[in-house]
């Protein structure tokens, strides 16, 4: 049950995108069509889970173990860097249509926020391993969450008269505003 | 030389023109001293990083580039995470994981990648001072916007009276995205107005 609430607590109370401001730079650059935005929301949710579970053991055996706080972001950088290495050089051996699907996603992954902004409130809430990896799942399907309406949101915006200035970030950032108020509803229905 | 510098400030701002970096931009900006810190912290690490990668760019193999350079990033990001900590504690907490994550914000990355990888040591550090010096100006830009509407006040001094009922949505995250969107807006207005007059001028 805990988990459920951990779960639900990461993808829509406190969304990544919208209310900790995590993986701002894709959900502005790459939210322009739908499916790409999915895809792009199911990769970073893999990478996420996957780097929920390795950072944990990382944070806890080495860094806390070893108590040398001092080289734990360079010690997460390195990790996450190093797993989508590994996730991409599998990913293409083992199914290149799915490499297809997320190929090109998978690189910006490296340096969206949202997974070393993952590893770090993580390290905030000292959660067990399990919590970690449900944080890790739901940060993840909030992310897809976001972008996908986004992008939905955006294919009807090219119908419509926007003023020249606010063409592009400038409507965009509005819509994610009234996004985010409209998340700002879930606040306070958990307290996770 | 200023050349290098200068374009940061304006015509590349990071922030207002190249819409990179956009994470701390929204997150800390709730009020002007917390831009500013987070600016200044950003500035530090790009001219430590830029420093770096342009003296060893020589000596890094092409193919480990990436993350030698964002190991380089994550040093001077601790440095800077720690003086804070030590000198400020009080700002550093509000800032709380946002400057750790100075690591992953793509305009340092970008930078490293983009000008110090290929330029001489002066022109880098020109360059990524101007970047982070425009960055920073965009962030207490920002802060001060959101800080007098959300609460009254400038840097904690009370400017408005009491009769000014503070808009709290502008310290919570939807204000973020609102008001730095209606500032782009703003901005590419006049600038594209400017542009238009400065062309029919020439015709």
């Amino acid at each position: 049950m805990q988990l459920v609430l951990i779960f639900i607590s990461a993808a829509i109370v406190n969304n990544f995108v919208l209310t900790l401001f995590l993986g701002i730079c894709p959900f502005l650059g790459m939210s322009r069509r739908v499916e790409a935005a999915f895809s792009m929301g199911l990769a970073t949710t893999f990478v996420m889970t996957l780097t929920a579970a390795l950072t944990w053991i990382i944070n806890n055996y080495i860094i806390k173990g070893f108590d040398v706080p001092y080289l734990q972001n360079v010690a997460f950088i390195i990790t996450i860097a190093s797993l989508v290495q590994f996730v991409e050089m599998y990913i293409k051996k083992s199914s290149p249509s799915l490499y297809r699907t997320l190929g090109i996603f998978l690189p910006l992954i490296t340096t969206n926020c949202a997974v070393f902004g993952l590893a770090l409130f993580g390290d905030l809430k000292e959660f067990s391993f399990i919590q970690n990896i449900a944080y890790g799942f739901g940060a993840g399907a909030g992310f897809t969450l976001a972008m996908t309406m986004m992008a939905g949101i955006r294919e009807e915006l090219r119908f419509s008269a926007v003023p020249k200035a606010m063409e592009g970030a400038g409507i965009t950032l509005i819509v994610a505003g009234l996004m985010a108020l409209a998340f700002m509803g879930f606040s306070g229905l958990l307290t996770i | 030389m200023f050349q290098e510098f200068k374009k940061g400030l304006w015509s590349e701002n990071a922030v207002f023109r190249q819409l990179l970096g956009m994470c701390p931009t929204l997150a800390v900006t709730n009020s002007g001293i917390n831009g500013l810190f987070m600016g200044l912290a950003t500035l530090f690490v790009l001219v430590g990083s830029g420093l770096t990668v342009s003296i060893f760019k020589n000596s890094i193999p092409k193919q480990v580039r990436l993350a030698a350079y964002v190991v380089i990033i994550a040093t001077f990001v601790t440095m800077a995470d720690l003086f804070l900590a030590g000198s400020v504690p009080e700002i550093s907490k509000s800032l709380g994981p946002y400057v750790p994550l100075i690591v992953v914000n793509c305009l340092v990355l970008g930078r490293a990648e983009a000008f110090s990888s290929k330029n001489r040591l002066v022109p880098s550090v020109a360059d990524a001072a101007g970047m982070g010096l425009g960055f920073t100006i965009a962030l207490v830009a920002l802060g001060i916007v959101r800080e007098l509407i959300g609460s009254g006040a400038v840097f904690g001094v009370q400017l408005l009276g009491g009769w000014f009922e503070p808009w709290l949505i502008m310290m919570l995250p939807p204000g973020a995205f609102i008001s730095l969107g209606i500032m782009i807006g703003l901005i590419n207005h006049f600038t594209d107005r400017r542009l238009a007059a400065r062309h029919q001028h020439w015709e």
